[in-house]
């Protein structure tokens, strides 16, 4: 799956955990733009993704997830490896 | 581990969106979808925000203000919590206190657990924590506790048992390694239901829902690690749903009553159709004792007090004989407190059986294997409670066990004879309740009717669904592949194939008519049938609204239509008046009536016609 239909996907992801139809993400964004972003919508975030993209992240690769971008790549090797 | 038992809902965005001047009522029945971890959340916050000065609950409901004392992360259950409250209209307040200080929390009077003053309290302690102290100690520690919130709180306590979570040193005989965790944690569980008795204490059994789902399903080593979350984030949603349950149970909130549909539901076959001998029941198939599995577990729920009703689309004659004459039958009619077969739409007949025995439509649950029904009975009736049923029958009484709707905290002898008592009761009254807004339902199934002439494609289905149709069948005439080859062409018959699709799905083809020209200019409806699954939705008047067209085409001024009695098609005795024929003559047992197509005008109905 390429990165931007991988983008589109985590777009809707956070817009249903945030509650907010118009979000908008790009790959810098962090936890510092969005607000009520904490740890637990955290969870919510990879709870939901693992669901969506039918994949289960390891304790490492959820330690490495600051920016929208790291999801992506992350989501990206998971699904080509399992290709 | 899904809320299997709840409808999904597809357009959730949609519903999300109108949520600003949504009804608590309406907030009811979104929680009563499957949601999933992150629409329980969503739907959580929409609450809140809908409700900022807090949620009213339904009628009838008291509100609840449960502290969850835990020694891990618990955070991630609370919404779960409120919302398996708001399925059952209860407003749930909840508090969670600091990260594993729940002693202090609870031994100093002026902490945040003091503050919020709980009328329950569920404790949530985790299985590292409590198998660490030892059997014994664990179980002391415990009921320590109870006694503690007991003398500082009022209201119920209820305590979670231990999940499973250690791994085995020594295998299946884990019990012979003294001080062996995974030992440890079976043996507290056990003892606690004793203990837990003792108390008055109520117990969350998630033990028992790990022996369901599996350990995986409940504990994930990452969010332990990660959060100290014991019970996975996906798990929360049926977690809140089982405290949600024991609330709900302690203020009598439970279901009472039992509604089941017949034909596919409680047996397989159509019993007006198939005849009591052609039911697919009792050993001999593995299907029929698939069936027998529901009536089993319905038998069951009567005998500690659950009620038992029939509401179904058959000639009450035919559905008794089979429950009378059916050697594999377990339920007998006098298991049945209200019993309801006839052609009336099913919503109208729930409100029938609350009221004939004195209960709530919001005590009943509704088990029908059509879909269609399940939506129609949702819609109009939303406080009665609907679970979808897998596809095979095998798992009927599962899905009810897994939704909880009986959950119970006790049982009394008066609950064993209580299905005795409405069943006479109910024998005294079965008054009629108000109508349902049927039409506006049917409006919104967005129904077409496409039908086709006969063709080569269409005869094998044509055949059949001629040959096994009683109910719905004027003649009951029966009919050969070449016969029905030869209507094709023949320039002196009308002979169609009727389909009807909803916003459900496709029925696939359920409808069939033939009508022959009689040398003048009437033809003559010699065959008209209709599979009984599409009852009551106004597929007749769209029927005749094609045969009329279709036969005005071949120059056709007037349709006779022929009934002909027979044991099974009496549902079917006032269809031609129904429509606007004039009776005719009899032809000996036969019945005539006539329409003159210059005075017929077809009346608009829900149903969309489209040639396919």
């Amino acid at each position: 799956m390429q990165t931007d239909a991988i983008e589109a996907r985590l777009t809707a992801i956070f817009r249903d955990v945030f509650t907010d139809p118009a979000l908008t993400i790009g790959p810098d964004t962090t936890a510092d733009d969005i607000a009520g972003w904490d740890s637990g919508r955290m969870i919510e975030l990879i709870v939901a993704a693992e669901s969506d993209f039918g994949l289960r992240f390891t304790t490492r690769e959820v330690d490495g997830m600051a920016r929208v971008a790291d999801f992506v790549a992350i989501i990206a090797r998971k699904l080509a490896a399992k290709a | 581990m899904s809320l299997c038992w709840l409808p999904d809902l597809t357009d959730w965005p949609q519903a999300c969106a109108a949520a600003g001047d949504l009804s608590f009522d309406g907030f009811v029945r979104l929680a009563s979808t499957r949601l999933d971890a992150s629409r329980t959340n969503q739907l959580d916050r929409l609450l809140a925000r809908r409700f900022p000065d807090g949620a009213p609950g339904a009628p009838g409901t008291r509100p609840v203000r449960l502290a969850v004392l835990s020694s891990a992360t618990v955070a991630h259950l609370l919404p779960a919590i409120r919302i398996g409250g708001l399925r059952r209209g209860i407003r749930v307040e909840t508090y969670a206190g600091p990260f594993g200080a729940y002693w202090q929390d609870l031994v100093d009077p002026d902490s945040g657990l003091h503050a919020f003053a709980p009328d329950a309290v569920l404790i949530a302690l985790d299985a590292f924590h409590l198998s660490a102290l030892g059997a014994e100690a664990a179980l002391a520690h415990l009921r320590d506790l109870w006694r503690g919130v007991r003398e500082r709180f009022g209201g119920p306590v209820i305590q979670q048992t231990l999940l499973p979570v250690a791994l085995p040193l020594l295998g299946a005989n884990e019990h012979r390694l003294a001080g062996a965790r995974h030992a440890t944690i079976a043996r507290i569980n056990h003892a606690l239901r004793e203990a837990a008795d003792a108390a008055g204490v109520d117990l969350l059994a998630l033990d028992d829902q790990v022996a369901r789902h599996g350990r995986d399903a409940w504990h994930d080593p990452v969010w332990w690690l990660r959060a100290k979350q014991e019970v996975a984030p996906a798990a929360a949603p049926l977690y809140g749903d089982l405290v949600g349950r024991l609330l709900a149970a302690g203020q009598g909130l439970s279901k009472k009553c039992l509604v089941l549909d017949l034909d596919n539901t409680l047996w397989g076959g159509v019993v007006g159709d198939d005849g009591v001998a052609g039911l697919v029941l009792g050993s001999g198939s593995a299907e029929g004792e698939a069936f027998l599995g529901l009536q089993a577990y319905a038998r069951d729920l009567a005998a500690r007090g659950i009620i038992l009703a029939v509401v179904s689309k058959n000639d009450a004659a035919n559905a008794l004989e089979a429950f009378e004459t059916h050697p594999e039958m377990l339920l007998r009619r006098g298991d049945i407190a209200a019993f309801l077969a006839n052609w009336d739409d099913k919503a109208r007949n729930l409100r029938r059986v609350a009221a004939s025995l004195g209960i709530g439509l919001d005590a009943l649950v509704f088990v029908d294997d059509n879909p269609f029904e399940r939506e129609l009975v949702r819609a109009e009736l939303p406080m009665v409670a609907v679970p979808e049923l897998p596809e095979d029958p095998s798992g009927y009484a599962d899905r009810i066990a897994q939704a909880g709707y009986f959950e119970a905290l006790a049982i009394t002898p008066e609950d064993r004879a209580r299905a005795g008592l409405y069943a006479a009761n109910a024998e005294r009254t079965l008054a009629a309740a108000e109508a349902a807004d049927l039409p506006s339902y049917l409006a919104g199934l967005a129904m077409r009717l496409v039908w086709r002439p006969f063709d080569a494609v269409g005869l094998a289905r044509i055949v059949q669904l001629v040959n096994k149709t009683n109910q719905f069948n004027l003649t009951t005439r029966r009919i050969t592949e070449d016969e029905a080859r030869g209507l094709i062409d023949d320039p002196d018959a009308v002979a169609l194939q009727v389909r009807l699709v909803d916003r459900l799905g496709d029925n696939g083809m359920i409808g069939i008519v033939i009508a022959r020209r009689d040398g003048s200019d009437a033809f003559v409806v010699e065959t008209w049938l209709m599979s009984c699954r599409v009852l009551g939705r106004g597929v007749e008047a769209a029927m005749l609204a094609v045969l009329a067209g279709a036969v005005a085409e071949r120059g056709g001024r007037a349709l006779i239509g022929l009934y002909r009695p027979s044991p099974k098609n009496a549902m079917v005795a006032g269809h031609y008046p129904g429509l606007g024929f004039t009776p005719l003559e009899p032809d000996g047992a036969t019945e005539r009536h006539r329409l003159d197509l210059s005075a017929y005008r077809p009346e608009p109905g829900p149903i969309r016609i489209d040639r396919g």
